[in-house]
């Protein structure tokens, strides 16, 4: 399903960071989200993933197709790598697919607990959640934080092999290269214009 | 949902301060009211369905903060937000963890520390009944209480002083069918009320929950 997005704004704290934006995400295709900091990325996504409404225009297909990963990971220090896959495999009434965890390199530390993994590990592991969820629109925010070279290239790996490649797609707030075969959306030209406020500030202003 | 309750509890006997904590409050609270009242057993013996009840309550409201909050710190919860289990569903599984690891614990002890109080013996079944009946409510009420503060700093103190005042008519009602069933008097009346409180809270608390996480995740 396609994922649609029609002159949508989006606002955090009140004000509107993101205005005019439209922008389509075929299956099997992935878009590439670039901008400064604090541009409104990760409100973007979040609003994407319905965690917030937006201020004006639409958006189709996302619902319940879409999965969100954010900057934490969601990971519980005291549930093994094991545990913490089938848990969310569950809630999303999927099965584990076996080969997880070479495609994200956890074989060896399948029964480790989490909180005795380093960052990267950690962040590897809340990558992996995403392919026990079966979603076919994955909301990524800056998912290579802490990941190094070799980790980064298995997770362009898994994108593009087991995600893209089965018709999945992705929106991808990064600011590194992936290597995939995807549009970039530069967001600076769709920034609102300072002072325009967004819902309930308005009346103040 | 059960994935969910299955979760919690594995992460309560693992990370410790679940089971154990509240009831070691209970004992502590219950073993501290005769030093404070003195040891006359009639007096104890009249006091105790009242002390047991809020000792219960407070030692409830003490694990309250953790339902959301842990959840809230490390992202879980944005991302349980967004999964296919609805927000409502999410609020009763964190009750129903939140009743099985603090709750139950209650009930099982109250007995024990009853005859700690002097308890009176015809008093026994109906303060496990009491018990039995009236905790789901303070883990429903603390669960819609611990969603309004889930995000604040120091939400805790916030905490207590918005879901003590719902916690009274559950109290009061639990109280009476102590008090009432070691006088011998019928307790019908505030066992029905009691049990109504508790399925009003989980008619409403599940839904009340789940509409403010939504407000405090934006």
């Amino acid at each position: 399903m396609t994922l649609r997005v029609r002159d949508l704004s989006v606002a955090r704290g009140g004000w509107t960071v993101l205005e005019g934006l439209s922008f389509d995400v075929a299956p099997g295709t992935a878009l590439i989200l670039r901008g400064p900091n604090g541009i409104g990325k990760t409100t973007l996504l979040r609003t994407l993933a319905g965690l917030q409404p937006p201020v004006s225009g639409e958006i189709e297909g996302a619902g319940d197709d879409v999965a969100y990963a954010s900057h934490s990971d969601g990971i519980k220090d005291a549930l093994t790598v094991e545990e913490s896959l089938a848990f969310w495999a569950r809630v999303y009434g999927q099965d584990v697919p076996a080969d997880i965890y070479d495609a994200f390199d956890l074989g060896d530390l399948r029964h480790r607990m989490a909180g005795t993994l380093s960052s990267g590990q950690k962040r590897r592991l809340g990558l992996a959640r995403l392919g026990v969820v079966g979603r076919r629109i994955l909301l990524l925010d800056e998912p290579t934080i802490s990941l190094d070279r070799q980790s980064v290239n298995l997770f362009a790996d898994f994108l593009r092999d087991r995600h893209l490649g089965q018709g999945g797609s992705a929106v991808i707030a990064t600011h590194i290269e992936l290597g995939l075969d995807a549009p970039v959306l530069e967001l600076a030209p769709f920034a609102a214009q300072a002072g325009a406020a967004g819902g309930s500030d308005e009346a103040f202003l | 949902m059960i994935a969910l309750i299955a979760r919690d509890l594995r992460l309560a006997i693992r990370a410790g301060g679940g089971f154990g904590l509240g009831l070691a409050f209970f004992l502590i609270v219950i073993v501290l009211v005769p030093f404070g009242v003195g040891p006359e057993a009639l007096q104890l013996r009249e006091i105790a369905p009242g002390i047991l009840w809020v000792a219960a309550l407070l030692s409830a409201l003490l694990s309250l903060d953790r339902i959301f909050a842990l959840d809230y710190e490390d992202g879980s919860l944005q991302l349980l937000a967004t999964a296919p289990l609805p927000l409502e569903s999410v609020s009763l599984a964190k009750a129903v963890s939140h009743w099985i690891t603090a709750g139950l614990p209650l009930v099982i002890a109250g007995p024990a520390l009853g005859f700690l109080l002097n308890l009176a013996p015809a008093a026994y079944p109906w303060l496990i009944l009491s018990l039995l009946i009236g905790t789901p409510a303070l883990s429903l009420i603390g669960t819609f209480g611990a969603a309004l503060t889930v995000g604040l700093r120091r939400g805790g103190l916030l905490l207590s002083l918005l879901v003590l005042p719902l916690y009274v008519p559950t109290l009061i009602f639990g109280a009476e069918v102590a008090r009432r069933g070691g006088e011998g008097l019928a307790v019908q009346g505030p066992l029905l009320l009691l049990a109504g409180v508790t399925m009003g809270t989980v008619a409403l608390m599940p839904f009340a929950a789940a509409m403010v996480l939504k407000v405090n995740l934006r």
